[in-house]
């Protein structure tokens, strides 16, 4: 019982301390911080239509933690999530419309999302070879493999799946329609679903599991993986290909949910703003859930206050910064407390 | 040695330290003099390693006081610890292996202040003439021996200006040669007046480079021995009574342990196995039988064992398990049929070491019946299956759910022993099954080992202790240089023998 206080304690006093510095940071730039924190309460969560925005936000966030805590899990430092989910998402962008036309929703839909899963796959399995076969950093080339994953992505859409009916430069949109169904008597997209069900489907796997505890021996210590008998390479590019499906599942989800189509030079850069908050978590699936509903609500109210307030939406940025840097603080006097070694 | 100062540089008072399940220190008092070599004796898990934790300033003491020159402090942090003039050189080593000699003792230096290399080096080498040990600082860390590399982390801790010097199982890694280095290095600190702490669980060390000698046991100060004893009494008085202070009259090893049991055919057969770096290997082991496998460290030994075990791929060859051919198998494979592995690395491979023990103790099983059912952990059998592991293979553990890394060195080769043994085993490859374990704790493996031969498990005993292998060993086979270079009996010359195949005689 104390351990569970404690742990909700280290979780919530970070944040209070980052609003409490953020606070700060806004009052510099002269606007009144707690009128700026009600307003975003506000919007992101208290009015009906802001809470529905938020909830339909986190589907793609969800989707990416959950992908990001299963390679966590494993030791596997995924870090190339915004090419996967931009991968994904063009992929759905590209099969979902035409297929929508042809077959009934439920299989125009079935086959983007699987579209999306099998490109970003395929995007991380060369980082995935590399590590598993030459133990390759896999940091250094998710990394990289992101930047190329972006650039190929907007390359498909601006070069080759563009919409001819439109001057813009976008694939073709998927009718509403034909869109993921809402939740009956709201706005909110039905992915919200998909990533809780995939969220919590890893927490369960990861924890309850033979294949999770095999993952969990690999990310402890590989050597001790190998000493098992643990097909090591092979569940590193199993592991590669699950995150990053689910990470692409993310921009289906977000395509056929919310926008129909991806437009030239759009990147949310989701997966990066999940990472914060899933090492917030510890990489456990149910507080990642919380996390993410957080964050989709300051998401949501700093969009209404940059045009209300005048404080860029990119405030949202300061703030998960700020919390980082309190969570090291927290983490480093919570380490130099704990005895070091017995 | 100068005149005796008045009172200890260091003294400990009433130090009581608490972990989970366990109490490491109950209530020690402990007195360090400058100018006296102090050892610290006890078998695995007595609490010697957190008492110099809390010297270093990595672990704080629950109760009881810390006095540097009869004034109380408190050692927060291993800064601190310098400050005070305490350094300590650990079991394992503390040096960036990739640098120089000069460019690690220049770490840990203020950022702002300009790197001197030619003063460190020359303050280094002037230190090394003086005791008078030869090591460029010039040299890459990685290509020193064990022995130069601890030298050069003594070393560092007196150019930090430290009068007390704890050495935490400094003589485990060394070579008798680099021991007996070691010990003299010790008596010059000491004649300089600084005080030098020990921590070992070898007697003999004790008695060999002691001043004075504390025992402890469970966490508790059993005996004290002064200076005026250790000169004044013989040595096998000594002997006896550290040994009574240390294990309460129980002794060391039990007497040999009669092996019944059928002897039978071959259960493993290895048949011109090529390793990694090696040359063909052949060898046969009965039922009931222990094949020793002795030789130098890094003669093939720990590659063959992997190969045998499916850890590793084999260049050529077959090996054979009850007359079936096992070599295309992988380790989970080989395992189910009755070929187990006990690693010498029990920490690094053999455990993970956040994991609970139950976990720990099926770790080549995941996923099998009946701990899992359609891949969903099943936690009643886990923890079932860990009591019965735990009581029957005697692991001091407060429980199944118990991280193994907390456990001492002694009761993890007790958990891998029994995931290893139990269940099924044919055939057993140990990999130097009493390395750095105590007296106690090396009497249990070797019986342990003993009765599953004589339950007609076949037995492969590899080690570099020669007299664990004569001890144990029906047969045994010398390998040198990646091959075996001849297999001899186990009777009244085999010592003699097996020392000649080492030296590099064919049989």
């Amino acid at each position: 019982m104390r351990a569970v206080a404690g742990g909700v304690a280290l979780a919530v006093v970070p944040v209070l301390a980052a609003l409490v510095l953020s606070g700060a940071v806004l009052w510099l730039l002269g606007t009144d911080p707690l009128e700026y924190y009600a307003y975003v309460a506000r919007r992101g969560l208290l009015t009906p239509s802001g809470l529905q925005a938020t909830v339909t936000r986190m589907a793609p966030l969800l989707l990416v933690a959950a992908g990001l805590i299963l390679a966590f899990r494993t030791g596997l430092w995924n870090l190339g999530s915004d090419g996967q989910f931009m991968l994904g998402a063009t992929a759905a962008a590209v099969v979902a419309p035409p297929l929508a036309e042809v077959l009934p929703g439920w299989a125009a839909l079935g086959a983007g999302a699987l579209a999306a899963m099998v490109a970003a796959a395929l995007w991380s399995l060369l980082p995935a070879l590399l590590k598993a076969r030459h133990g390759i950093n896999e940091i250094v080339t998710t990394l990289m493999m992101s930047f190329l994953g972006l650039s190929l992505a907007n390359a498909l859409v601006k070069l080759v799946f563009l919409d001819p009916g439109t001057t813009v430069p976008q694939t073709r949109t998927l009718a509403v329609a034909d869109r993921l169904p809402a939740l009956p008597g709201t706005i909110v997209s039905g992915g919200v679903l998909i990533g809780l069900a995939a969220i919590v489907a890893v927490h369960l796997a990861m924890t309850r599991t033979s294949f999770g505890l095999k993952l969990r021996v690999v990310g402890a210590s590989p050597r001790a993986a190998i000493h098992a008998g643990l097909p090591v390479p092979l569940l590193t590019v199993a592991v590669f290909a699950l995150s990053a499906g689910l990470i692409g599942l993310a921009g289906a989800v977000e395509v056929m949910g919310v926008l129909g189509n991806v437009r030239a030079d759009w990147n949310p850069a989701y997966g990066l703003s999940v990472i914060p908050l899933v090492f917030l978590a510890r990489l456990n699936g149910f507080a990642a859930i919380v996390y993410v509903l957080l964050f989709s609500a300051l998401q949501i109210g700093a969009e209404s206050a940059a045009r209300r307030l005048g404080v860029p939406a990119y405030f949202t940025l300061v703030l998960v910064a700020n919390l980082l840097i309190v969570l090291a603080v927290v983490e480093y006097v919570a380490q130099r407390r704990r005895p070091a070694w017995t | 040695m100068k005149a005796p100062p008045a009172g200890p540089l260091i003294g400990l008072r009433g130090i009581t330290k608490r972990f989970p399940g366990v109490v490491a220190n109950d209530h020690v008092d402990l007195d360090i003099h400058a100018g006296e070599v102090h050892v610290l004796l006890g078998e695995n898990g007595a609490g010697k390693s957190t008492l110099i934790g809390m010297l270093a300033g990595l672990v704080q003491p629950d109760e009881g006081e810390i006095r540097v020159e009869g004034e109380p402090v408190r050692i927060s942090s291993p800064k601190r610890a310098l400050r005070l003039g305490i350094g300590a050189v650990f079991q394992h080593g503390m040096l960036a292996p990739t640098l120089t000699v000069a460019e690690n003792l220049s770490l840990g230096t203020a950022w702002w202040k300009p790197w001197a290399a030619g003063a460190v080096e020359r303050g280094f080498d002037a230190l090394c003439a003086g005791f008078g040990v030869r090591i460029a600082p010039g040299a890459v860390v990685g290509d020193l021996s064990l022995g130069e590399r601890q030298q050069v982390e003594i070393f560092r801790a007196l150019l930090r200006g430290s009068r007390v010097l704890v050495l935490d199982e400094a003589t485990s890694m060394l070579t008798p040669q680099g021991v007996a280095e070691l010990g003299g290095l010790m008596r010059e600190l000491a004649r300089r007046s600084m005080a030098v702490v020990l921590i070992t669980h070898k007697l003999g060390e004790a008695l060999e480079f002691g001043d004075r000698i504390t025992v402890l046991r469970h966490g508790r100060k059993v005996a004290e021995l002064g200076p005026d004893r250790l000169r004044d009494e013989d040595s096998e008085t000594l002997r006896e009574q550290v040994i009574h202070a240390m294990f309460d009259g129980t002794g060391g090893g039990g007497g040999p342990i009669a092996r019944g049991g059928v002897r039978g055919r071959a259960v493993l057969a290895v048949d011109g196995l090529v390793v990694e770096g090696g040359s063909a290997v052949s060898f046969e082991v009965d039922a009931g039988e222990v094949l020793g496998i002795a030789g130098i460290d890094g003669n093939g030994q720990k590659q063959l064992a992997e190969t045998l075990a499916g850890q590793r791929r084999a260049l050529g060859g077959d090996v054979l398990l009850d007359g079936q051919p096992i070599t295309g198998l992988d380790v989970g494979a080989r395992r189910r049929l009755g070929l187990r592995y006990v690693t010498d690395d029990r920490l690094g491979e053999g455990t993970v070491a956040g994991f609970p023990v139950s976990l720990n103790l099926l770790l080549k099983e995941i996923g099998g019946a009946p701990f899992w059912k359609w891949g969903i952990e099943q936690p009643d059998p886990i923890r079932r299956h860990a009591r019965d592991l735990i009581e029957a293979f005697d692991v001091r553990a407060p429980g199944p759910d118990t991280p193994v890394g907390k456990l001492s060195g002694g009761n993890i080769q007790k958990v891998l022993l029994a995931r290893e043994l139990s269940g099924g085993a044919r055939a057993v490859i140990h990999s130097k099954p009493t390395h750095g374990l105590d007296v106690r704790n090396t009497a249990s493996t070797r019986r342990r080992i003993r009765e599953a031969a004589g339950a007609g498990v076949a037995t492969v005993l590899i080690s570099t202790d020669l007299d664990e292998i004569l001890e144990l060993a029906d047969r045994v086979a010398v390998m040198s240089d990646g091959r075996i270079v001849g297999i001899v009996a186990n009777d009244g010359d085999a010592r003699s023998r097996i020392a000649r195949l080492m030296a590099g005689d064919s049989a």
